[in-house]
């Protein structure tokens, strides 16, 4: 068990933020919020710099593509408090073709390649980010394979053609 | 009395004190006989590979004991797992790099047709970049697949004229690839 429970960290953002966060969820016991993206800044450096909270580690910084969504690219922070054993996902929803958002390259040196992956397979770009490129892929790609319009299969294979079997 | 067998003269015209055979013959045998693999193992092909090398399936019965990892030495550039499109450059160098006469052999799914990895970042097959003499199904093949391989690219080795290279047949599918 954590030495903070959901509730008191729950309290602690909430004075600082009010309404501009709001809570989505509790599976498993990991506290999920949202955010916008003119806040993300702000609440990642409360939560890292907070005496009482200490979300000293960033474990992971990912995304999702929602293409039934008014805004289709979710952004997803995890963080750690290792002094205080507790996590907390952070989620912010921006839009698709303006993929904008602020880089967490300034708190956490760590963000660096994580954010480049998320630019390399969502095409999220991070502002501010010191070396926004592709990570895994090959540089000449052109499309961000982790979107949904994106094949699943690659369009070069041969030996899966319809007329091999018939149809 | 030794039971090692030494591959049999090509045939030709044999008389008394003299043999003769056409030059092609000759080079071929000699050729099919001390092929120097370039293994490019990325996945579990190459553990079917060094088993296929290892004593018990013994690939050096074949003149093929001297693996070359240069590619500059090599003669038989054998592909074998899956190459990501990253590799691809990587691996197109290689071949590059080795001198005339080269042969390519493409063992298991993954380097003939890019397998079960049918996604973005793997390359769908080698002959995408670079020319394949012997495919060797499989995922992966059994040694007895690889030797059965490898014994077809002897047979194009004994059988090819001794300058393959300057065929208009040959010229035409390395340009089909955008080599020289």
């Amino acid at each position: 068990m954590g030495k903070i429970t959901n509730e008191e960290l729950l309290n602690n953002i909430n004075t600082q933020f009010g309404d501009r966060v709001t809570v989505v969820g509790e599976p498993f016991g990991l506290l999920t919020l949202e955010t916008t993206k003119e806040q993300i800044s702000d609440l990642l450096g409360f939560l890292k710099n907070s005496p009482v909270l200490q979300f000293i580690y960033l474990t992971d910084i990912t995304a999702v593509h929602y293409p039934e969504q008014e805004l289709t690219i979710g952004v997803i922070y995890h963080l750690h408090s290792l002094v205080n054993n507790v996590r907390v996902r952070i989620k912010v929803f921006i839009d698709g073709e303006n993929c904008h958002i602020p880089t967490a390259t300034n708190l956490w040196e760590g963000a660096n390649w994580m954010e480049r992956e998320t630019y390399d397979y969502f095409g999220v770009i991070f502002d501010g980010h010191p070396d926004l490129r592709r990570i895994l892929n090959v540089d000449d790609m052109t499309a961000f394979p982790m979107r949904k319009e994106f094949p699943l299969e690659d369009p070069n294979r041969v030996d899966k053609k319809d007329y091999f079997f018939g149809r | 009395m030794s039971d090692i067998q030494i591959v049999g003269a090509p045939a030709g015209v044999e008389g008394a004190g003299f043999f003769a055979t056409s030059l092609d013959k000759a080079v071929g045998m000699a050729r099919a006989n001390s092929l120097w693999p370039l293994p490019f193992a990325t996945s579990c092909c190459g553990i079917e590979f060094m088993a296929t090398m290892a004593s018990h399936y013994d690939l050096s019965r074949f003149g093929a004991e001297r693996l070359s990892f240069s590619p500059r030495q090599a003669d038989l550039l054998m592909v074998m797992g899956t190459i990501a499109k990253k590799m691809g450059p990587v691996l197109r160098q290689v071949y590059l790099q080795m001198a005339e006469p080269r042969w390519v052999m493409a063992v298991g799914a993954c380097a003939s047709s890019g397998g079960i990895f049918d996604t973005y970042s793997v390359l769908q097959g080698i002959d995408e970049i670079i020319p394949v003499d012997v495919y060797v199904p499989g995922c992966p093949p059994r040694p007895e697949a690889i030797i059965d391989g490898f014994m077809h690219i002897q047979d194009l080795v004994r059988t090819e004229s001794t300058r393959r290279r300057e065929t208009p047949e040959y010229q035409k599918l390395l340009s089909s690839y955008g080599i020289q």
